[in-house]
């Protein structure tokens, strides 16, 4: 699965994207993968309120199921306009 | 209906002479632009603004669908630009077209507050006291509500 970072939320992780193995069933588990990984990732994603989640490019919530999916994204709010 | 995410600039009258010309049965047209403001105390060098390429093209074109069907919009036109933006340049302008003014203002509106927190970009400001992303406000998500 693709698992795509961006604004901030890269800049912690240290990566625009990277490719992960995984057997999470729910975004909320593939955080809870990521997040036991190291620091940096604990960091990212210590407050999910501040966070939001892309699947397949379409904003979703962290509960979304990821089954069939290929991309994953984690954001901060947008700011557009 | 045309979306546009770009890096190079805009004419914004070339833009909206196009948007405008032939449309013998809309009576109302409103063009939106957004400029990079500088900051008071510490002014702005420049405006980064990073996109989720794909994602991006995809949420434009379905909240201009939606504005589309929503005040029955004769067409409508996003234009918005990523990389790197210095103070006074054109960040984004949308043009409504409709028969009767209210409709074409409104969408003009639905169109700004949906761009403002549904679309997946982000800015970053660049003063002489360093670099920090632009936070979102709550009072962007609030105005969602009265739609």
């Amino acid at each position: 699965m693709n698992v795509l970072y961006f604004a901030w939320v890269r800049e912690r992780i240290g990566l625009p994207r990277e490719t992960v193995d995984t057997m999470a069933r729910t975004v909320a588990e593939l955080v809870d993968e990521l997040r036991a990984r190291e620091d940096r990732y604990a960091v990212a994603f210590s407050d999910l309120s501040a966070l939001r989640v892309a699947v397949d490019q379409t904003l979703t919530d962290f509960d979304a199921s990821l089954e069939g999916v290929r991309e994953v994204a984690f954001f901060p709010p947008m700011t557009g306009g | 209906m045309r979306v546009s995410v770009q890096e190079a600039p805009f004419d914004l009258g070339e833009e909206t002479a196009r948007f405008a010309a032939g449309r013998a049965d809309m009576g109302a047209l409103v063009t939106f632009t957004g400029v990079v403001r500088d900051l008071p105390g510490d002014p702005l060098k420049v405006m980064e603004i990073e996109h989720y390429p794909g994602m991006t093209e995809a949420a434009l074109e379905d909240i201009a669908d939606q504005a589309c069907h929503r005040f029955t919009l004769g067409d409508v036109l996003v234009i918005h630009r990523f990389g790197a933006l210095k103070p006074g340049e054109m960040i984004m302008m949308v043009a409504t077209a409709a028969p009767h003014r209210k409709n074409a203002f409104e969408g003009a509106e639905f169109l700004m507050d949906y761009l403002k927190s549904r679309a997946p970009f982000w800015k970053r400001e660049i003063t002489a006291q360093g670099a920090e992303w632009v936070a979102s406000k709550a009072e962007d998500e609030a105005a969602l509500d009265r739609w």
